[in-house]
């Protein structure tokens, strides 16, 4: 898989270097010494792939690195970018007994990586059943996390797996939309290239964008996984939208991480208080403005932020305005913008504008950052699929949807979760698949 | 305020305190030994006297465990590679300087009479405070017909021993090789010699590990390692048992200078408790430096303080006679598990201990509802696991999904994941305390069986005279 197309080059490194430096070997085994070994760890429980946790850290206080990793690519084959883009305060490691203990938690993520980058320095590959194991053949349409989980699982059992992705690179948000000193690009499409080495094939820069695509795909494959993930980012509906100066969180972030947007200055005005939002406006301080404002019609009560985004933002000294909302945006001179906004308060869970309390902010950027609105309009083309609130609905367990032949998982059925919450997903669906594919061989 | 110093130890030894340095690197030189006194020790006995050896390198190897250095530590090195001229005026400068501290000369020479005759001759006129014949040192000098060759032979060990008491002015103590099925068996020996006291244990034969790229175990000296001696903390529990072997026998029982495994006044405390007059350390020392002799004697002392004791003869020997044979404990006595809801963290490591381990009656069934009685009734652990790992776990991504997720119970822990003890079936064996992380959280508690004391011992008399 070639990552020609990602930038490689000092200044990005320099600006976007890693948040969290990998532990040395001594130190992953300190800490992998610390891990109490629970029954029935609340990590494992609590991590939406279940990762046998104490499993793959005493494999690397023993020394066992290859089992360590194997361990954990077993439940989740995109361990090395969970291990990097996982909320793990809300997940494993907030699930660590050692916090009734007044003691840190167990650096989950942090071994998880360690374990990975040993794998990768290893040059080892997954091992997997014999291709042709299995007769199935499943295509995956969208290339995130989702389908590749999807379609690594069914390579694994011995089954063949495509994934049909719209952009030049596949991985979805691992590739285009996590910042970048969380997740690296190229560490994402490595990651990627070792599940195509499992023998799933890729097909890129296709859409599929029809019925007659649809029914093309339904002619030469048993089941079709949707792993769509969501849609464009909600628009702010204000006048004014349109300018130039106005570019929207995932296009700056995938902007900046292909090369694409390389510097900013002056002011930027980030619209919205969500984990991308927050990932927008500091990769806005990293790429150069002096000044980033979030701006948000909720108090900081409510913002959707994890804790430590909201912290890491401010360490980036962004500010924040809060109960404050957008309502124009205006062009001035020299590509200069303005935004203007009002106060807002809630009455009665609705938000009412406080009179006389105008406020324009200048700026030469405003990134509206609330939300993802749902893919509709392949949607609708997907006869016999229910969707419901702007998510696909499908079982629970199996990921199979009203139609049979189509399993969905990720974003475009949770509404947007985490990436290994689009793993666990995938990784059902294919299981599913499987079983449904066994049952009806025999 | 107590007293922690020793007086007339096997006869005539006094120090400062019962702190006194083992013979071996940490005594090697009259150098070293001063700048121990000055950090605190009390005694020293110096690196064993004798004709100088050649030494190989390297010498030392160690076990660690969980990411805890030097849980057990290991050498091939022999005696002093000094000669006794060199040794014996850097001692003499020693005593002169410190007068009360007490100076052990450590000996090793040939098995003859005129060489045990000239060696304490030679050592008594540098000042040493007492003799330490080393019949103990497990590895090279054995070969050659000395060291624990002498110790496991109770004849030799007689011998010598009398050959040293028909010259010897200061007390000699003899240190005891563990290397040996009966450690009494070398101690009535030495006490049949005429030796004022002894020292144990000495190090035990040991291969502490090897070396998985080369093959070669530890200590790797040129491609080849040879047994080597064991001691540190790993060893304690195995000295403990020694020590109180000989001094609850009348035939062998002396002053004992307590040695293996001590790193810490609770250590030393544990030697005393059985017995023993002084105590002596060199791996912790090897480890951490003098130093840490300063914690010894003021742990000690607050300990001593808090208990009342005025002098180690207060509390010296008092659990001597809390160990008996297995026969003499009461089998009417009955403990239970009880687990502190409001401590425990949820670890669950009870659990799986009991199942794996022990008696599987603790459980995980506070939600889903008690069952008492045996194995077959409950849910394996496996299936457990099983459960957890198929469930849908998501990640809390809404303000309102974190809140949920991390609610507060009316313990620390979810009520699920508190194990419970099904007391009817506990056999009160400790392993869930000793597992769990929780200092206080699992305690072992009695319950009245509504039976009178009886031991093995009283049981089978009594079903004897039954069949009479």
């Amino acid at each position: 898989m070639s990552t020609a197309a990602l930038p490689d080059d000092e200044q990005m490194r320099a600006r976007f270097g890693e948040l969290k430096p990998p532990l040395s070997a001594q130190a992953a085994v300190i800490e992998a010494d610390r891990c109490l070994n629970c029954f029935d760890a609340p990590c494992t429980a609590a991590c939406p792939t279940h990762i046998d946790v104490p499993g793959f850290i005493k494999r690397i206080a023993s020394g066992n690195l290859r089992g360590s990793a194997l361990r954990i690519l077993d439940a989740n084959i995109l361990g090395a970018s969970c291990a990097r883009v996982c909320p793990v305060d809300v997940l494993c490691e907030g699930a660590c007994v050692m916090h009734r203990q007044n003691r840190k938690p167990i650096q989950i993520g942090q071994l998880q990586r360690h374990a990975m980058d040993a794998f990768w320095a290893s040059g080892e590959r997954v091992p997997t059943a014999a291709p042709g194991a299995h007769k199935l053949r499943v295509a995956c349409i969208g290339g995130g996390p989702a389908s590749l989980a999807c379609a690594a699982e069914l390579c694994r059992q011995g089954a063949q797996a495509t994934v049909i992705e719209r952009r030049e690179l596949p991985g979805g948000l691992n590739t285009y939309g996590v910042a970048e000193y969380k997740l690296r690009a190229v560490d994402s499409v490595r990651e990627v290239e070792m599940i195509r080495q499992l023998g799933v094939e890729f097909r890129c820069g296709v859409d599929v964008g029809s019925a007659a695509a649809l029914e093309a795909l339904e002619a030469e494959f048993d089941f079709i996984f949707l792993g769509l993930g969501l849609g464009a980012m909600q628009r702010l509906n204000i006048p004014g939208e349109e300018a130039d100066g106005v570019m929207n969180a995932l296009e700056l972030i995938a902007a900046y991480k292909t090369g694409h947007l390389r510097e900013l200055h002056g002011t930027v005005a980030v619209v919205g208080a969500g984990n991308t939002a927050i990932d927008a406006a500091n990769a806005a301080r990293r790429l150069g403005a002096t000044t980033v404002y979030m701006v948000y019609r909720r108090g900081e009560s409510e913002m959707s932020a994890f804790d430590f985004e909201y912290e890491h933002a401010k360490q980036e000294s962004v500010q924040f305005l809060w109960n404050r909302l957008p309502v124009a945006i205006r062009e001035e001179a020299h590509g200069r913008l303005l935004l203007d906004t009002v106060q807002v308060r809630q009455e009665d869970g609705k938000l009412e504008r406080v009179p006389e309390s105008q406020a324009e902010i200048g700026c030469d950027m405003v990134v509206p950052a609330i939300g993802q609105s749902p893919l509709t309009q392949l949607l609708e083309e997907l006869r016999g699929i229910e969707v419901h609130d702007g998510r696909i609905v499908a079982d629970r367990v199996t990921g199979q949807t009203g139609n049979p032949r189509y399993f969905a998982g990720g974003d475009c059925v949770n509404g947007g979760r985490e990436v290994v919450d689009a793993v666990a997903g995938g990784k059902r669906a294919a299981r599913a698949m499987l079983k449904s594919a066994e049952v009806a061989h025999a | 305020m107590p007293d922690i110093g020793v007086r007339n130890f096997a006869g005539k030894i006094n120090s400062p305190n019962p702190f006194w340095l083992a013979s071996a690197p940490p005594t090697n030189t009259g150098e070293m030994i001063m700048r121990a006194f000055d950090a605190g020790w009390g005694g020293a006995v110096w690196k064993t006297i004798g004709e100088p050896i050649t030494n190989v390198s390297s010498r030392y190897s160690a076990t660690d465990w969980n990411g805890q250095r030097i849980m057990g530590f290991n050498n091939i090195e022999l005696i002093s590679d000094r000669t006794v001229e060199q040794n014996l005026r850097e001692m003499a400068e020693v005593k002169k300087r410190y007068p009360k501290n007490a100076v052990i000369a450590s000996l090793m020479v040939a098995s003859t009479r005129e060489a045990w005759h000239e060696i304490v001759t030679r050592t008594e006129g540098a000042g040493a405070d007492g003799l330490e014949l080393n019949f103990g040192c497990p590895h090279g000098m054995s070969e050659r017909g000395m060291g624990s060759a002498v110790g496991q032979v109770p004849e030799y060990a007689e011998m010598i021993t009398a050959w040293v008491k028909e010259k010897a002015q200061t007390p000699v103590l003899v240190k005891l090789t563990p290397n040996i099925s009966d450690i009494r068996t070398v101690a009535r020996a030495a006490k049949r010699g005429g030796a004022d006291g002894l020292s144990a244990i000495n190090t035990i034969n040991s291969i502490t590990g090897i070396d998985l790229d080369t093959f070669v175990p530890r200590p790797n000296v040129d491609g080849k390692s040879s047994h080597g001696g064991y001691c540190g903390p790993a060893v304690k529990p195995i000295a403990l048992n020694m020590v109180q072997q000989i001094l609850a026998d009348p035939e062998a029982a002396l002053p004992l200078s307590g040695i293996g495994g001590i790193g810490m006044w609770r250590d030393a405390a544990e030697f005393l408790l059985l017995g023993c007059g002084t105590v002596q350390v060199c791996t912790a020392v090897m480890h951490y430096g003098y130093r840490i002799v300063e914690d010894m004697a003021e742990g000690l002392d607050n300990w001593m303080r808090e208990k009342g004791f005025k002098t180690l003869g207060d509390f010296r020997g008092l659990s001597l006679n809390r160990v008996t044979e297995w026969k003499h404990l009461n089998l009417n006595y009955k403990i239970v598990a009880r687990i502190d809801e409001q401590k425990c963290i949820g670890c669950d490591l009870c659990h799986i201990a009991c199942w794996d381990g022990a008696h599987q009656c603790i459980h995980l069934d506070r939600v889903t509802g008690p069952v008492d009685g045996h194995v077959e009734l409950h849910p394996i652990p496996a299936a457990k696991e099983t459960e957890s790992r198929t469930s849908i776990a998501e990640t809390p991504v809404t303000r309102k999904e974190r809140a949920a997720a991390f609610a507060p119970g009316p313990y620390p822990t979810p009520l699920e994941r508190i194990p419970r003890v099904d007391e009817t079936e506990c056999v009160g064996c400790n392993l869930c305390s000793l597992v769990c992380p929780v200092d206080g959280c699992i305690t072992m508690v009695q319950v009245d069986t509504g039976l009178k004391a009886e031991t093995w011992d009283e049981r089978t008399r009594g079903a004897a005279r039954g069949a009479e």
